[in-house]
Parts: C-alpha cells; sequence; structure tokens
C-alpha cells in the first residue's frame, strides 16, 4: 500500500489555518457553557497566570535592568538621559512587556497546557469523557483556553510593572539619573493610547497563543512522541505567530 | 455454531431483544479496510464476548457502538436507535445509557477516587450532595474500594483503577456496559475480581455486557454468546464451549493459541534461500 501523497507547504498551511479557524468557532461555541463553571476557569488562571508569575517578575526585573543600562548609555550621548524614564516605560508598555510576556507565557503555561491534554488523550480520559457523554470542549478544552486569555494580560502587567521598577534601579540608583525626571517625563509623556496599544497587544497574543496551545494538546497524536512533537509545535508557532502579529499591530497603532 | 450472519442462525433473536444490532458494517481508513461484511447482534441481559487477535478490529468495532466513528458502509443500531439518524445531542443522549471499562481505566487523573466515580453524576444531574455521596459510596462498596475514596488515580493498582472505573461506568445504571480488554496486565487475583464483577454487573443490575478480549479462557467464563474475529470479519459465533469444540481450522488455531496455522507464524516475506543468496552475493 503506498502512502498518501503529501500536501504541498502551502496547501497544507491553509488546510492547518482552516482547521485551527473551525476549531475556534467550536471552542468560542463552547466558551458560553464553560462560563457558568467560573471555578474551573478560575483554577486554570490561577495554574497559566499565578504559577507563571515567578518566571514573568524575574525576566521583567532583568530586561528593566538592561534597558536602563543600555537606555542610559544611549541617551546620554544625546545629554537627556533624564527622558529614560520614557524611554523605558514606551518601550516596556509597547513593545517588549506585551511581547516578552507572550514568549514567557508559551514556554511556561502554553506547554503545559499542551502536554496536559495531550496526555489526557494520550491516556483515553478524552474519550471517557466523550463516553461519558461530557464534551471535553466544554469541560477541558474552554477553561483552560478562557484561564489563559485572562492570565496574559494580567501577567503583561506585572512585567511592565517590575520592569519598570529595574529601569528605576539602575538608571536612578545606580547611574544617578534624577528620580524626579524620571517619574514625572514619564508621567507627562505616556498616554492612553500607548496603554490601549500594550493592552490591546497582550490581549491578542493572549488568544493567540492559548488557542495554540490548546489547540495543538487536543490534536496531538496519542503517543509519547505525539505530545512531544505536540508541545514543541506549540512553543514555535506562538513565538512566530507573537512576533507576527506585534508587527502588524504597531503598523496598525501607528 | 455459524459462520453465517447472526440474524439468519436458528436462534436468532427477536429485534426486541437486541440492543446492538450492527449489520453489513464495512470500516475503512483510506484504502484500509478494517471491518468488512460485519454482522454482530448484543442480546438484552447477556453478556456477549469479543475475541479476536490483536489487530482485527474489535476496538474499532466498540468505537462504531459507542458512535466515536461511523461506518463506510452498513448500519448499526444501539437500544432501537440508527446511529446514522443521530444527531450530536442524540449520540451523547444515548451515550448517558451505556458505560465503558477502558483497558487502563481512564480515570481522570486530577481528581481522586471519589469525584472520578461522581463526575457522571456532577455533569449530567442535580441530584443533592448527600445523594450524590450515598451513591457513589454505594458504586465504590460494589467494586469492594469504598475504603479507597480518597486516594488518587496514581495511587492505584492498574487492578484498583479498574475497579474504580467500574464504579464510574455503572454510577449512571446504565443499560449497555462495555469492558475493552479488562482482564490486560492484570494479575491472577485481580482478574479474578474482575471476572467476578462482570458477572454481577450482569446479573445483578441485569446490564447488558459487552466484552472484548483475546482472552479465551477468561472469556469463556463469562460470556453467554461469543464472537470471534479475524481479519476485520466474523468467521464464527456460539456459545465459548461450542467455539472450543469447533473444528475450523481458523477458530481452532485462536483457541488453543497455535502459533502457526491458517494464521502464519512468519510474516510475508521473500523465500529464506533466496534472500540468503542475495546477502551471499553481496
Amino acid at each position: 500500500m503506498s502512502a498518501p501523497p503529501r500536501d504541498s507547504l502551502p496547501i497544507s498551511a491553509i488546510r492547518v489555518t482552516g482547521q485551527v479557524a473551525l476549531f475556534l468557532l467550536q471552542l468560542l461555541v463552547q466558551c458560553g457553557a464553560a462560563l457558568g463553571r467560573p471555578r474551573l476557569i478560575v483554577l486554570q488562571i490561577y495554574n497559566a497566570g499565578a504559577r507563571s508569575l515567578i518566571i514573568v517578575m524575574l525576566s521583567g526585573l532583568f530586561v528593566g535592568m538592561v534597558l536602563g543600562l543600555q537606555g542610559f548609555d544611549l541617551l546620554q550621548r544625546f545629554g537627556s538621559e533624564d527622558a529614560l524614564g520614557i524611554a523605558a516605560a514606551l518601550s516596556l508598555i509597547k513593545e517588549l512587556g506585551p511581547v516578552i510576556t507572550a514568549l514567557l507565557f508559551a514556554g511556561r503555561a502554553g506547554t503545559s497546557l499542551t502536554s496536559e491534554i495531550g496526555l489526557m488523550r494520550a491516556t483515553d480520559q478524552i474519550t471517557a469523557m466523550q463516553i461519558m457523554a461530557v464534551d471535553p470542549m466544554r469541560y477541558v478544552v474552554a477553561p483552560r483556553f478562557l484561564g489563559g486569555v485572562v492570565a496574559m494580560p494580567l501577567l503583561a502587567c506585572v512585567f511592565n510593572v517590575v520592569g519598570l521598577l529595574g529601569a528605576h534601579l539602575v538608571g536612578v540608583q545606580l547611574m544617578g539619573v534624577d528620580r524626579g525626571s524620571f517619574w514625572s517625563q514619564m508621567q507627562g509623556s505616556v498616554v492612553l493610547n500607548d496603554v490601549m496599544e500594550g493592552v490591546v497587544k497582550s490581549c491578542v497574543f493572549g488568544v493567540a497563543c492559548s488557542l495554540i496551545a490548546v489547540h495543538s494538546g487536543y490534536t496531538a497524536a496519542p503517543t509519547a512522541e505525539g505530545v512531544g512533537l505536540a508541545t514543541t509545535r506549540t512553543v514555535v508557532a506562538s513565538s512566530v505567530l507573537t512576533l507576527l502579529l506585534d508587527y502588524m499591530l504597531t503598523a496598525a497603532f501607528l | 455454531m455459524t459462520n453465517d450472519s447472526p440474524h439468519g442462525s436458528s436462534e436468532a433473536p427477536s429485534t426486541a431483544d437486541v440492543v446492538v444490532d450492527v449489520r453489513g458494517v464495512e470500516y475503512q481508513i483510506a484504502s484500509r479496510v478494517i471491518l468488512s461484511g460485519f454482522d454482530l447482534a448484543v442480546r438484552r441481559g447477556r453478556v456477549t464476548g469479543i475475541m479476536g487477535p490483536s489487530g482485527t478490529g474489535k476496538t474499532t468495532l466498540l468505537k462504531l457502538i459507542t458512535a466515536e466513528a461511523a461506518p463506510t458502509r452498513g448500519r448499526i443500531i444501539v437500544c432501537g436507535q440508527d446511529l446514522a439518524t443521530l444527531d450530536r445531542a442524540q449520540v451523547f443522549a444515548l451515550r448517558k445509557r451505556m458505560g465503558m471499562l477502558f483497558q487502563n481505566g481512564a480515570l481522570l487523573t486530577d481528581m481522586d477516587v471519589f469525584e472520578n466515580v461522581a463526575f457522571p453524576l456532577r455533569e449530567h444531574t442535580d441530584l443533592t450532595e448527600p445523594l450524590v455521596r450515598a451513591l457513589v459510596i454505594a458504586k465504590l462498596n460494589a467494586v469492594g474500594l469504598r475504603g479507597a475514596a480518597e486516594l488518587m488515580p496514581a495511587e492505584l493498582s492498574g487492578g484498583m483503577a479498574r475497579r474504580v472505573a467500574l464504579a464510574r461506568a455503572i454510577v449512571m445504571d446504565p443499560e449497555i456496559l462495555i469492558y475493552d480488554e479488562p482482564f490486560v496486565g492484570l494479575d491472577p487475583i485481580s482478574r479474578g475480581v474482575i471476572l467476578r464483577l462482570v458477572r454481577e454487573m450482569n446479573e445483578g443490575l441485569g446490564i447488558t455486557s459487552i466484552v472484548v478480549s483475546h482472552d479465551v479462557h477468561d472469556l469463556a467464563e463469562i460470556a453467554d454468546d461469543s464472537y470471534l474475529l479475524s481479519g476485520g470479519r466474523v468467521i464464527a459465533h456460539g456459545t465459548p464451549e461450542e467455539l472450543l469444540a469447533s473444528d475450523s481450522p481458523d477458530v481452532r488455531q485462536f483457541m488453543r493459541g497455535d502459533a502457526d496455522g491458517p494464521v502464519p507464524f512468519h510474516y510475508p516475506a521473500p523465500d529464506l534461500r533466496e534472500q540468503l543468496r542475495s546477502v551471499d552475493e553481496r
């Protein structure tokens, strides 16, 4: 028996996009029913959000500290090191906060979601639910998706706050930038539109990364290798899609 | 015993007596035929055994009966309902009348034993908590694991996990109970416990049971009817005693466990001498 012919890359990409779109439609239908069980969603917000806090805060701190150093070095050349607060705030709120949080989210919470759902399929738990007339899309997938969608903007917010503290620590405490200038220039220059850009980005990334994670897990081959491949696919697809969406959203907001 | 359609046998059951009726079913994936010309009738209140070597379509048959997959051709009627005519909601309603015991138990790993058994009740009923507790304790008691209610699935042995899964499968009082390879990988004591429970569920609760297994002797102890599958077809059916007494070479090879016969020991390969000669020539 000959193996079925493989689709070319564009055909395969279109097919996968269509599958994910159909999956999203099914998921959105079930999200309404899943909202009726807030306990399951809160549990998933805890799993995806609270358990990612340490890594997000640590990363935010270091990114903010690097911003403080690099920003100070760059601005000093133009004699405008007092603008460090604005530079750090805009970089973090509009770009680094949502993007790096999404990449961290894909690596920590996304892989966890994929492997958990994939293992549930490999050990027949998903099939058992279907036989018990319980829709796994409603009971398993939708709460995890919603949990990720809610957790991602909250994590980005925490990342931004800790990042600003990191930039302040290095710029003000270490390099001697004036504390008043740091905060007042930031307050005067960061407008609501900047904050909205960051919020929209983190929400969009949250939907994209959570969707990829639950879809990869739900469609994983029910073997150890299949779950491993699905987990890798989650990280790769989420990272690439995050950067692509970031460019599109940045272009849209300018 | 007959190799023909079960519907054409001299002891053909009445339509009302048949809970699962599989007629002329064919199932294929891509160009690979898994089941072909498949007929099977499961009678109410009996234990029906489905035997056959690995890879003959036993698990596929269960997927078709539970409407997880749809046949390429033919009809499957469960509890008087033609599966092909049911929409998703009707399929889910029908599944509430079935219970299934998976080979590995398939317990939900993030819940303890009690919550696993209570899961279908919480999902499908509005029973009060005291009533849920009473029902779950009764079902766990029936499988001898009332004392294990607070254990997590990872803390259970293979036999215990299957007994918990059995308690979960019967908690909604199903009409049909399906067992997928319930004896695989169990020690003799656990196997004996499962054998006893299958029989008790059938006699005590009046449940119609379908047991898929390749263990001839275990099935012979509990099955009222048996079907023997090979190559995606039913090659024999009757009581276990009839199958054991069969003089058909296919049936005899399986029932006796002969290494060679109609199902050859060797996977199809070129002639050994030719192959060795070609190795020498290289």
